[in-house]
């Protein structure tokens, strides 16, 4: 594969950097997965194994972690719509910009309340239940 | 009989559009980039609920992530159907996952010996992946000690 030049940057706007972040999140849903797979893989070995391995997940800073995977997944999700669209869709290619910023606003519709049910306990934990 | 020109034999030439020789003899076409393409978009529109779906309700539905143990897995396995939507969300984000991998690797690993390598790699890992998960899902006991 030829190097590019030096002194040229492709600037591809949208286009390019929702390409990116697919890429980039893709993977590291890949990484999650051959992770929860072996997690999970311990329910064949005993309950008490399974449910030590749980308990990370129920760690806070872990639990942060976990919003970045859903939010992580969910953009994956959405674009994947959004590249599906353009394949399919006649008009697909030439409304591509406007998908993306579409998706952009309903991936914060769906990440912020969830991420709020999913640090709510979290937070009771850490400072105190308010009911 | 060879084909003469004027009495003297013509060249022989190659018949227009003809397949590119490939080094190593020539290989049979396939349409494997077509369906693995295709594949992309129809496993991506079934784990947009599967996924989404098992995110809901394992993080967000009732207390989320802090009522999960071996009881609530073992509660859930009781169902076929939640049996059978995680043996297809596994199959299936497997080689989704793997697929996606491949066209990473094939884009930035520049030699042929570590483009091969590190898809083989990928090939065993998502082999065991999903062996081991269906293993699981199969063969789940409830009474296990």
């Amino acid at each position: 594969m030829p190097k590019a030049p030096a002194g040229t940057l492709y600037r591809g706007r949208e286009g390019m950097w929702s390409w990116v972040a697919h890429r980039i999140t893709g993977v590291l849903i890949f990484f999650f997965l051959f992770a929860h797979v072996l997690d999970t893989a311990l329910v064949r070995v005993s309950p008490s194994s399974y449910d030590s391995v749980i308990a990370t997940y129920k760690n806070p800073i872990v639990n942060l972690m976990e919003v970045g995977l859903v939010a992580a997944v969910v953009f994956h999700a959405l674009n994947g719509i959004r590249i599906t669209l353009i394949d399919f869709w006649k008009s697909g290619p030439r409304f591509q910009r406007q998908m993306l910023y579409t998706e952009i606003v309903v991936w914060l519709v769906l990440v912020v309340p969830g991420a709020f049910f999913m640090l709510k306990h979290m937070f009771e934990t850490l400072f105190g239940s308010a009911s | 009989m060879a084909t003469t020109i004027n009495g003297a034999a013509a060249p022989a030439i190659e018949t227009p559009r003809s397949p590119r020789r490939r080094p190593g003899g020539p290989k049979a076409r396939t349409n494997f980039e077509l369906y693995a393409w295709l594949f992309m978009r129809i496993s991506g529109v079934l784990l947009l609920f599967l996924v989404l779906g098992h995110l809901f309700i394992m993080n967000i539905l009732d207390g989320g992530v802090q009522r999960i143990g071996f009881g609530f897995v073992a509660g859930r396995w009781a169902s076929p159907f939640w049996r059978t939507w995680d043996l297809l969300m596994l199959v299936l984000a497997e080689l989704h996952g793997t697929n996606g991998l491949r066209t990473v690797i094939n884009d930035y690993a520049e030699r042929a010996q570590t483009r091969f390598w590190l898809k083989m790699l990928l090939y065993v890992s998502a082999g065991l992946v999903i062996t081991l998960g269906s293993l699981v899902i199969f063969t789940f006991d409830p009474n296990i000690s």
